[in-house]
């Protein structure tokens, strides 16, 4: 028997719980976090449901649109998702209404309501609600509405299955007509249009109320759609005089202000026929909460503590398993040469591919608590306090409170950091957030500075000098953001008005979800862009051969005296043959552009190669400075090696260069996705490296005198 | 008076938004409403945000956002 496939749009407010709802429906991987510029994502779910003519089978697809507090244009979510609605192939709304927040939630069902499409309304959080002492009659809100309205809880697995029958009982149903009541002098214009249609036979495809309501809100859509029709003439003239009457009537002369009184009148009605409160308690522990870190003077100690603390424990929590996992790859490679003797195979697979991939993996566990900590800083709600305790200070760089959001991802990743700078609205905001995001150190270059800290600094010290690079790294963007906004995109600020979500405790099942989505990104970047990568690199710096000369050293080796003679030859031929290979061609080509900040032609190399991943800097240093020494694919051993051979200087030019460069292709692709300009695309890349190339040059010289 | 003007604790009733037609209705799906009662629940340093209870829903603004909405104020002991 054929499956009915029934196509759902799930719509609702921010953080009403939409994502977390369908993750308990189906049990799927979806990312929540307490902003919008979530992605728009499917997610199916199989059901039974049965009446009186019998039982059938159903696949629901659920489409989770991005939270939108109202249907205008105001933020990019809001026109995906009003233009998904309005445009696309669905059969019925689900729209998700916060039960704690029921009348602010309404005046969005208020709007859906008028699309004239079929529609059940999830009354989400109601444990919540309950817990505060909330009581919502839902079967008067069903009646209000007209639609049916099920209580649902993602947390307690409450009216999960009641929803989704409901879901299939409306999908069967025929259409039934808005029932949202207005005012009596704008139903009079309704009825006319209503049986303007009627006496024409207009052949419209939603119900005639609906259509009518949305001529008097000038929906530009349908103006649009029956312009062309002969009947727009006879139409006109009844709109206008609707029109002049709705102002007449209420004093105002815009009619979406007209309707926003409308809709809050409705979902004040619905309201206070609905609900009852004994008293509140939970939002007195919001309140409690937000007196301690939303402080005037508290508040952003306590935050810059919070992340001092979270850069502390990545780094020193980390160590440990890193230590494992780099002597279990460095096991791997010892076996490899081992078994497959001293050929180009096991160089290929224990070098190459075991080293790079080795470095990369090895670093999985502090990105996975760096990581822990963003999401639970997002699931509990004091992201938004942190936009609010810093938008003064934002905003005196140019930027806007929310841009901190995008910019806290960035010291993730800077590509779901540009995707997160989507909930800016206003374009020039959004394009300086994008300019700058780079400069957040991203999880990728850690390897880079614990290999460099660790080098020159002391195990001890790594994570203080972190901590430093990674707000060096931010007040640099700061800046930069100014500059940007002073002499390059001057305009219009945009507005910040922003909803402060109640305090809640994390899910441990949402933050795992979060968590090792983004470890698994990770270690498939390691898997396949990073092993090619590396593998390249060992090609590179493998090639071409040069027989000439090793049978020249080998002869020169057999001829020394001492066996120290002979290891110091050794080494002579490893770095001749290197300096020969295409790789180190490269780098001599062009290690004029790098000389001047101190920097070898393998410095100048592992830079070049890092455009591919940032990971790969350390993995080409490894292959760079340790080819042919079995011991120094660790990173202690890479260490050695680079205080052996690296100047402090130089040492500390390198860490600028790579905090102030261009993250990688895969970031820069997402930046040209994201601004829709090369030309952008060509800023960022030259800005980036000029600057990173001046402040190298000036902290080469100033650790020169110092030093 | 407007929003600007209210310290911690105030509560005020919602007069007029002198904003274009945007952010007011950006501010109304929000609740912002004239009419409606809000309550002003902290400032940020310098009071460049301030944090705004409407109908239980915590909303944040920047003074910029705030100087628009004229409000009148609740005297304490009513």
């Amino acid at each position: 028997m054929n499956r009915e496939t029934i196509k759902v749009a799930l719509v609702g407010q921010p953080n009403v719980g939409k994502s977390s709802l369908i993750n308990a429906i189906s049990k799927a991987n979806l990312h929540v976090g307490n902003f919008a510029g979530v992605t728009v994502e499917k997610s199916e779910v199989h059901t039974r449901y049965c009446d009186s003519s019998g039982c059938a089978e159903y696949e629901v697809v659920i489409i989770d649109l991005p939270g939108a507090y109202s249907l205008n244009d105001y933020s990019l979510e809001e026109r995906v998702t009003k233009e998904f609605l309005l445009d696309e192939e669905y059969d019925l709304i689900v729209n998700v209404v916060d039960a704690t927040h029921l009348q602010r939630n309404l005046l969005l069902t208020a709007e859906l309501l008028e699309l004239g499409r079929k529609m059940v309304v999830a009354l989400n959080m109601i444990d919540e609600a309950e817990a505060e002492g909330i009581e919502i009659d839902e079967r008067q809100l069903s009646s209000i509405l007209g639609v049916p309205v099920v209580k649902t809880s993602a947390r307690t697995k409450r009216g999960l299955d009641e929803l989704m029958e409901a879901i299939v009982a409306v999908y069967k149903k025929p259409q039934t007509e808005s029932k949202i009541v207005y005012s009596d002098y704008i139903e009079e214009e309704i009825d006319r249009l209503v049986r303007f249609f009627q006496e024409r036979h207009y052949n419209s495809p939603i119900p005639y109320r609906n259509l009518a309501i949305r001529l008097l809100q000038e929906d530009t859509r349908i103006y649009k759609a029956m312009h062309d029709d002969p009947i727009w003439i006879e139409l006109l003239p009844i709109l206008r005089s609707a029109l002049d009457h709705f102002y007449l009537h209420s004093g105002k002369m815009d009619i979406r202000e007209i309707f926003a009184d409308e809709h809050f009148a409705f979902a004040k009605g619905a309201r206070m026929e609905v609900l009852s409160t004994r008293t509140p308690r939970a939002r007195n522990l919001t309140q409690k909460i937000d007196n301690l870190l939303i402080n005037k003077y508290l508040g952003i100690p306590i935050f810059l503590f919070l992340m001092w603390g979270l850069f502390q424990l990545t780094f020193s929590l980390g160590q440990l398993p890193m230590d494992w996992i780099q002597a279990g790859f460095d096991w791997l490679a010892d076996q490899t040469r081992a078994v497959l003797g001293d050929s180009q195979l096991s160089s290929v697979i224990a070098d190459g591919i075991l080293g790079g991939v080795g470095a990369v993996v090895s670093f999985l566990p502090n990105i996975i608590i760096l990581f822990f900590g963003i999401a639970l800083l997002e699931t509990t709600g004091y992201m938004a306090r942190v936009a609010f305790l810093l938008d003064g200070f934002f905003h005196k760089f140019g930027l806007h409170g929310k841009s901190f959001v995008p910019l806290v991802t960035g010291f993730g990743c800077t590509v779901p950091a540009y995707m997160a700078a989507r909930t800016l609205k206003s374009r020039t905001d959004r394009l300086i957030t994008l300019f700058i995001l780079g400069f957040m150190s991203c999880s990728a270059r850690i390897p880079v500075y614990v290999l460099f800290a660790g080098a020159f600094f002391g195990t001890e010290h790594a994570g203080n000098i972190l901590f430093l690079i990674y707000i060096s790294g931010a007040l640099f963007g700061l800046l930069a953001a100014k500059v940007l906004r002073t002499f390059v995109f001057k305009g219009q600020d945009d507005p910040f008005v922003m909803e402060m979500p109640k305090y809640r405790l994390p899910s441990l099942k949402l933050i795992y979800h979060v968590v090792s989505g983004q470890a698994m990104d990770y270690l498939r970047k390691a898997g396949t862009f990073i092993l090619l990568a590396s593998v390249l690199v060992w090609f590179a710096s493998n090639y071409p051969k040069n027989p000439k000369l090793e049978r020249q050293y080998e002869t020169r080796i057999e001829g020394a005296a001492t066996s120290e003679a002979k290891t110091h030859l050794q080494g002579k031929l490893q770095e001749e043959l290197l300096a020969q290979s295409y790789l180190g061609r490269l780098g001599k080509a062009t290690q004029p552009f790098f000389a001047p900040l101190g920097f070898d032609w393998k410095l100048s190399v592992s830079l070049e190669a890092g455009l591919a991943a940032k990971e790969v800097v350390v993995s080409t240093l490894g292959v760079l400075y340790a080819l042919g020494d079995s011991a120094a694919t660790g990173s202690r051993a890479l260490q050695e090696q680079l205080r052996r051979h690296v100047s402090f200087p130089a040492a500390l030019a390198f860490i600028v260069f790579v905090m102030l460069y261009v993250p990688c292709v895969a970031a820069m692709a997402v930046f040209k996705q994201e601004t829709g300009s090369w030309l952008y695309l060509l800023y960022l890349f030259a800005g980036t490296t000029g600057v990173a190339w001046l402040f190298s040059f000036i902290a080469y010289n100033i650790a020169k005198l110092l030093v | 008076m407007v929003l600007t003007e209210l310290r911690k604790g105030d509560r005020a009733i919602i007069r007029a938004l002198r904003a274009d037609a945007e952010l007011r209705n950006r501010l109304h799906s929000f609740g912002i409403i004239p009419g409606e009662t809000l309550e002003v629940k902290g400032c940020s340093l310098a009071r460049q945000t301030m944090e705004i209870d409407v109908d239980g829903t915590l909303i944040a603004l920047r003074k910029d956002e705030a100087e628009k909405i004229e409000v009148e104020k609740i005297d304490a002991d009513h």
